[in-house]
């Protein structure tokens, strides 16, 4: 969902500064009066800044409201789990969860920094925190369907990177 | 009033150093594309290098394109710069010196040693090979990349000091008596860029000079330990401040060059001035953006990261880019391809920064980071923006006035822009489609992007190679040019 909302955003801003500037390059015909003209384009400019800083601000605010931070560790009714990363393989207390009920991933790394990512079925990439050693990490998630979820490794962490996978199983 | 008249002479000490730095960056960029491609291969599922040859082309791919592109854009900053102050050509020519020493023990350390720690060296990694590598070639690769360091320390430091002489301190040359209201002439654009790389690069050279010290004794006496989340701390304020400079190096031919043919000269406003003013502040804050996934790290600072990553590009960018498409709309302008590529720079650099501003949004980045949309944003800016930028300026320092371009010039143009943009779309939809970046090995149902990713980077090097040649066929042109 994020994923494709900013695929498309993407899309949606890049293609109109393209157009912009293909339009500039081949604008026709020469300009009299330059300097009247750069006023005019400058005085646009001021406006296009207001209007930015207009569109941007609440979606900024807006965004902020969706931090994965402040998890609480003494929190009551979620599902606690340690991970610890090695290289190269993923240590979990517990493998296997229930739908809808909040899961708090402990993440820590033994050796060197990995990056803790969850996958669906559908290998699209759901939620992730780094494992770092001497630090834990909370990561809070709630799994919606059940099934077969992938862990993947998303911080480089050596030859075996790309093979360090582990599994969770969600049930009703 | 033609080219030649409007340059002004450069003398062949400078103007040989300008070329080695340039034809260094050329052979350095080649070399890096063909590991690029590499890499995209074996992820198509063409097995060339394995597991363990992946990561250490990796690793040279990251410390070599970085190093390229600083090199080069340093060159055009220094050409641009010694019009106005006087420079050391001995200071320009030992950076290139430890350039060249750095590369070769970062090469070594990779290719001899077997060092595959990335170029990012996190802590602590390259302390732990798994017998995959020495501690040789760990310290090689760190005392490569100290070298380099120095050398660019010691350009900035020649720099400062030209400055200074120059205008009677940094703040004089960055134009702030002139924003705040005081009258005179404000210092031209490449002297507030320059003060304004000069100050942001050395506070970041010494960051990453500070982690790479610490990671050399670390590597040496493992007692003395180092704590992760400082150690990337400090690896992103370097990585980030050093490779935005590029840019803003880079960005310098752009202010000279196109108004040679535009005929409109790029004026420097207070708005200009507040715009490079403001970013030399909001560069050295926004690097948090990087550690936005490590929870542990304060929230006050992954708020800040968000926050100064939707605002450091604005200024800039619109006074750059709105600047630039200002100054060539309506212009009549003669397009060839050294002004192609300097607009073509823009571009790269204004969109580039769509995908990026997106990823510094804290709740995107849990879907995104170290997905291959990070690195489709940054081949977004740096080979559309900051290597178009230096295109530019090699093709104008030896543009053919009478001849004008010919059909392999147009040819490595089209084939150099359409490969850069397949290349970064490959990479933008695989990131959307969440695939993990720095992976040797593919899923089967990820195979496609990374051969769409191979053929677009097969364009970008053939167009490359078409362009060096018609750099190097083009040197003898370069005295006529600029004398």
């Amino acid at each position: 969902m994020l994923q494709s909302i900013s695929l498309w955003l993407t899309i949606l801003l890049v293609v109109p500064v393209t157009a912009t500037f293909l339009w500039v390059a081949f604008s026709r015909p020469a300009a009299v009066d330059a300097g009247e003209l750069a006023t005019r384009s400058y005085r646009l400019r001021d406006w296009t800044f207001w209007v930015l800083l207009a569109v941007v601000t609440p979606v900024f605010l807006y965004t902020l409201t969706l931090m994965p931070y402040g998890a609480d560790p003494e929190a009551e009714g979620v599902q606690a789990v340690n991970v610890t990363g090695h290289m190269w393989r993923w240590e979990l207390s517990q493998d296997e969860f229930r739908v809808g009920e909040p899961v708090q991933f402990r993440v820590t790394s033994q050796d060197v920094n990995h990056g803790f990512a969850i996958y669906d079925e559908d290998m699209t990439l759901l939620t992730q925190t780094q494992a770092m050693p001497g630090y834990t990490n909370i990561l809070e998630y709630t799994f919606e369907q059940p099934g077969t979820y992938q862990v993947l490794c998303l911080e480089y962490c050596g030859v075996a990177h790309h093979a360090m996978v582990a599994e969770l199983t969600v049930t009703e | 009033m033609s080219d030649t008249t409007m340059e002004m002479a450069v003398p062949r000490g400078p103007r040989n150093a300008v070329i080695t730095y340039l034809a260094t960056t050329v052979v350095v960029l080649l070399l890096m594309m063909v590991f690029g491609l590499l890499m995209r291969l074996e992820q198509a599922g063409v097995d060339l290098l394995g597991a363990a040859g992946f990561y250490q082309v990796l690793t040279a791919h990251g410390a070599g394109m970085v190093g390229a592109v600083a090199l080069g854009s340093s060159a055009v900053m220094w050409y641009f710069l010694r019009r106005h102050v006087e420079l050391s050509t001995g200071v320009f020519l030992l950076n290139l010196a430890l350039f060249l020493l750095g590369a070769v023990l970062i090469l070594g350390g990779i290719f001899v040693g077997g060092f595959a720690g990335a170029w990012t060296f996190l802590y602590p990694l390259p302390q732990t090979p798994m017998g995959l590598w020495t501690q040789a070639a760990a310290a090689s690769f760190f005392l490569g990349l100290l070298a380099i360091g120095v050398g660019f320390l010691l350009l900035y430091i020649d720099i400062a000091r030209a400055l200074i002489a120059n205008y009677g301190g940094l703040g004089r040359s960055l134009g702030l008596p002139q924003l705040f209201g005081r009258a005179g002439n404000p210092p031209p654009p490449a002297v507030v860029a320059s003060t304004m790389v000069l100050i942001v690069n050395t506070l970041g050279i010494v960051a990453g000079a500070a982690i790479l010290s610490m990671s050399l004794i670390n590597l040496y006496q493992p007692g003395f330990e180092i704590d992760s989340l400082w150690a990337k701390n400090l690896i992103y304020f370097f990585g980030h401040v050093f490779i935005n400079a590029t840019i803003y190096m880079a960005v310098i031919g752009v202010y000279e060059i196109l108004p040679h043919y535009t005929g409109r000269p790029w004026k420097v406003s207070r708005v200009f001035l507040a715009a490079w003013a403001a970013s030399t502040v909001m560069v050295l804050l926004v690097y948090p953006h990087h550690l936005l996934m490590d929870f542990s790290q304060p929230t006050s600072l992954h708020v800040l990261g968000q926050v100064i990553s939707y605002t450091s590009g604005l200024p800039v960018l619109l006074v750059t880019a709105w600047g630039a498409l200002t100054n060539v709309y309506r212009s009549d302008i003669r397009w060839d391809i050294a002004s192609g590529f300097v607009f073509l720079g823009v571009f790269g650099w204004a969109a580039g920064v769509i995908p990026a501003i997106i990823d510094a949004t804290i709740v995107v980045n849990t879907v995104m980071h170290n997905t291959l949309w990070v690195p489709g944003h940054f081949h977004f800016y740096l080979l559309l923006g900051v290597v178009a930028m230096m295109f530019g300026f090699m093709a104008w320092l030896t543009r053919a006035q009478e001849k004008g371009d010919g059909f392999f010039d147009r040819l490595g143009f089209w084939t150099f822009t359409g490969g850069g943009l397949a290349l970064v779309a490959a990479f933008l939809y695989s990131g959307a489609s969440s695939v993990p970046r720095r992976f040797a090995e593919h899923l089967p149902e990820w195979a496609a992007y990374a051969q769409l990713g191979s053929v677009a980077a097969a364009l970008v090097i053939l167009g490359t190679l078409l362009l060096a040649l018609r750099f190097f066929l083009g040197l003898k042109r370069v005295a006529n040019n600029v004398a």
